[in-house]
């Protein structure tokens, strides 16, 4: 299978998210994968607002199957979230369950003006009622696989497809 | 013999003491109490991890920090919690400890928090529980009789590595009554554990147990030498109420040698931390200038206390 090339996507994607902002906006990437695109979207808008990071492991609906994942990130919030338009990123869009996670988790903050989803990566899948506004690019990957996206030499962002 | 903490994948099942417990696991309890510092910074103090559960407070002594941050912990992790006082319940009209362990089962308890004044309580319940097929109930020792005092001592760690980044390059000194101290049991096995290259015990002879040195430590029995350099200075507080017979001629002549004034403190590295694990007796083992001075670290101790019993708590929880 083809993949596509994830720093070319990431770069499209701030193109899309572009005239959608609002002079508030602020980003907030999911570890570990979202992070890293946020930071992408982050700089190539030149949003004022700091970039949020979230570990929503706290928040996760598989906790008393599997327990805490053991390498826990702390979440960083760094504005006022009541009343201000938000962006969540996250690399690969699947379940759904990590942004519904990622929502309570900000709600927790605060009471947002409005909460959006950009991804670079939608696999299909949803289990939930989850859809993102902006998206890189919609692939199909079969149940089974995991769509990973990985940081190497340089920083450099990479897709790649790996068995669950 | 599996070590009665853990299940039989190797994960934290109950947290009974720390003597035993491979580094590994400490340093992952340190890593994932991280997180939950920054909880305390939210407009909503609350996590959903425990939902659901409900948390006993078993306190047959007397202790108000260490159950009201135990209530803390679990409470922002949304667990129910229920404060038992011993003093007003069945065990004075001579319930057992056990038959008090059933009928709270009984009640849909997931985790007890046991603090008890012999030693060896919580293993008991542990190993009664195990017995009653009751895996799924976890217990943690909120400090057992002289034996340990697991929490206190992670707390001490994760202050210790908060501010000084790393254990393998340290010296540190545990200054006291370390005789009748859980804490300073599970202190030491936490430091060397953790690869702590020197600790030392400071104290008259009449106030560390016999042959106190195979647990790994230096033994010291006068303070300014005992100090010398160290990077970390844990005082214990004197425990009057455990004080059987003439150990000490009074509290005077005790502070005259072994209180932590910032006079002896001088003989320590410039940017020791002193930690104290409370309630501090103040004119006895500490002076009020160093428990409120710069060196002190002890208020910030009872903060991240908070962040380890959450991550505890969260860890027995998911095992």
């Amino acid at each position: 299978m083809q993949l596509p090339d994830a720093e070319g996507l990431c770069a499209a994607l701030a193109e899309r998210l572009r005239p959608g902002l609002h002079p508030d906006t602020a980003l907030v990437g999911i570890h570990t994968g979202g992070v890293w695109v946020a930071e992408r979207l982050h700089a190539a808008l030149g949003l004022k607002t700091a970039l949020g990071r979230l570990d929503v492991s706290f928040y996760r609906d598989d906790f008393s199957r599997s327990g805490l994942h053991p390498q826990l990130k702390s979440s960083d919030i760094p504005f006022e979230v009541e009343e201000r338009p938000i962006v969540i990123v996250d690399d690969v869009l699947y379940t759904g369950r990590t942004i519904r996670a990622a929502m309570n988790e900000i709600f927790d903050y605060g009471r947002p003006a409005r909460i959006d989803l950009a991804v670079l990566i939608d696999r299909g899948g949803r289990e939930l009622p989850v859809c993102p506004r902006w998206t890189g690019e919609i692939l199909q990957v079969e149940p089974g696989k995991n769509l990973q996206l990985e940081r190497g030499e340089g920083n450099k962002l990479t897709l790649r497809l790996i068995d669950a | 013999m599996r070590n009665p903490q853990l299940t039989k994948n190797g994960e934290l099942q109950h947290l009974l003491t720390i003597d035993g417990l491979p580094r590994e696991i400490l340093t992952a309890i340190l890593d994932t109490a991280a997180p939950f510092t920054e909880v305390a910074e939210r407009e909503v103090k609350k996590l959903p991890l425990l939902r659901g559960k409900s948390v006993f407070n078993l306190f047959f002594e007397n202790s108000t920090r260490t159950r009201t941050t135990f209530e803390i912990a679990a409470k922002r992790l949304s667990a129910d919690v229920i404060n038992l006082n011993i003093n007003t319940s069945s065990t004075s009209k001579g319930e057992t400890l056990l038959d008090t362990v059933d009928n709270l089962s009984a009640m849909q308890a997931d985790m007890f928090v046991v603090r008890h004044a012999a030693s060896g309580a919580p293993f008991l319940i542990a190993q009664h529980l195990a017995a009653m097929g009751l895996e799924h109930i976890h217990v943690i020792n909120a400090g057992d009789g002289r034996h340990a005092h697991p929490t206190q001592g992670l707390l001490d760690m994760y202050t210790i590595r908060h501010y000084k980044r790393n254990f393998n390059d340290l010296v540190v000194a545990i200054v006291g009554d370390v005789l009748h101290s859980r804490v300073a049991r599970s202190q030491i096995h936490a430091l060397t554990t953790l690869g702590v290259p020197e600790v030392r015990v400071i104290g008259p002879k009449t106030l560390l147990p016999s042959e106190v040195e195979k647990l790994g430590v230096r033994v010291f029995h006068d303070m300014r030498e005992g100090l010398k350099d160290v990077d970390v200075v844990m005082m214990l507080r004197l425990q009057n109420e455990r004080m059987k017979g003439a150990l000490l001629p009074s509290p005077q002549e005790f502070f005259k040698s072994y209180g932590l004034t910032a006079d002896k403190l001088q003989c320590a590295k410039p940017d020791a931390i002193v930690m104290h694990p409370g309630p501090m007796n103040r004119g006895v083992e500490i002076d009020s200038a160093v428990a409120d001075g710069p060196h002190a670290v002890i208020l910030p101790q009872v903060t991240f206390g908070i962040a380890v019993r959450m991550a505890v708590m969260s860890m027995l929880a998911g095992a």
